[in-house]
């Protein structure tokens, strides 16, 4: 466990993941199909003050090996939140409170102006901790997979999401 | 932009520093570009009532500053391969926070010429909150 720094050890008590939410592992979401537009990149560019040309200026992106603007590296994240790709089965975690625990991305293909993307994502694992620092938590890793109109995986995206039962 | 070559990356070396100014108006920004709407980000109060100090910046925006960290580092030959960040801390807005790395490891693989660097987003005070790593391919001279 390296998200959080737990001082606690882990008592031995009933597990809150339930038959469901390990059947839930693997199960692939529907597809959610993505137009990669230009002003949605810029927008993006300017909101996190990345001034990269290639990110920014169509003329001087378009001198460099990816022949015109590209999407910065967390781009995809905020394609997502428009409309996600939805899990086919629900995994509730009995805690109230979430946090978002940090992500992970690989690169394939650069994500160009114009391009097609395919989403899907599904719940890759679930871990719990109970009695550390935070209290008890439920660790989800949900991975999406973005595929480009070539057919090839352009990024992968793995995203941990904590819920946790706030200690008394 | 200036281009760095793999021959002139030596491991423990630093990577340039990136400085960063958030304001509430750029986190704003953020929720509007990225749809992320979750109040904490932008209402002081319903943070407030959510047990945060103040508002905070959205983990997501933290790791697009270790992202430019490694896309500014690769220059526009070079390409960046991994991207990995924990949010362990929170930080708020209206103080600055740099995106910083060391260079742990060089070497070539399949005839691309990789570099894994550990990175980390500092706060003011200097405590590390969001660390994690970065992998670039580079290119020769």
């Amino acid at each position: 466990m390296e998200y959080l720094s737990i001082n606690g050890r882990d008592e031995v008590s009933e597990s809150v993941i339930t038959k469901e939410m390990k059947d839930a592992i693997g199960v692939e979401s529907d597809p959610v199909v993505y137009q990669i537009e230009e002003g949605a990149i810029l927008r993006f560019a300017e909101a996190i003050g990345d001034t990269n040309p290639i990110f920014n200026d169509k003329n001087e992106a378009s001198k460099t090996k990816y022949g015109g603007i590209v999407a910065p590296p967390t781009f995809l994240r905020s394609i997502a939140h428009v409309k996600a790709p939805e899990p086919k089965v629900q995994v509730k975690s009995p805690y109230p409170a979430n946090v978002d625990g940090g992500s992970e991305w690989e690169y394939f293909e650069p994500i160009k102006v114009g391009d097609t993307i395919t989403a899907t994502s599904y719940l890759a694992d679930i871990n719990e901790r109970k009695g550390g620092k935070f209290g008890s938590m439920l660790i989800m890793v949900r991975e999406t997979k973005y595929i480009n109109q070539h057919g090839t995986v352009a990024a992968l995206q793995r995203t941990t999401g904590i819920s946790y039962q706030p200690p008394e | 932009m200036e281009q760095t070559y793999f021959e002139d990356v030596e491991e423990g070396s630093s990577l340039p520093t990136v400085r960063k100014d958030p304001t509430s108006q750029q986190l704003v920004k953020y929720a509007g570009a990225s749809g992320d709407f979750y109040q904490i980000h932008y209402d002081v109060g319903f943070a407030k009532n959510n047990g945060l100090p103040d508002i905070i910046l959205h983990g997501a925006l933290k790791n697009a500053f270790l992202g430019q960290l490694m896309t500014d580092y690769a220059g526009h030959e070079g390409t960046l391969k991994k991207l990995s960040v924990q949010y362990r801390a929170m930080d708020i807005p209206g103080t600055p926070v740099f995106a910083k790395g060391t260079v742990k490891k060089k070497y070539v693989k399949d005839g691309e010429n990789f570099v894994e660097c550990e990175i980390w987003l500092e706060n003011h005070e200097g405590k590390s909150t969001t660390p994690g790593y970065g992998i670039v391919t580079l290119p020769n001279k």
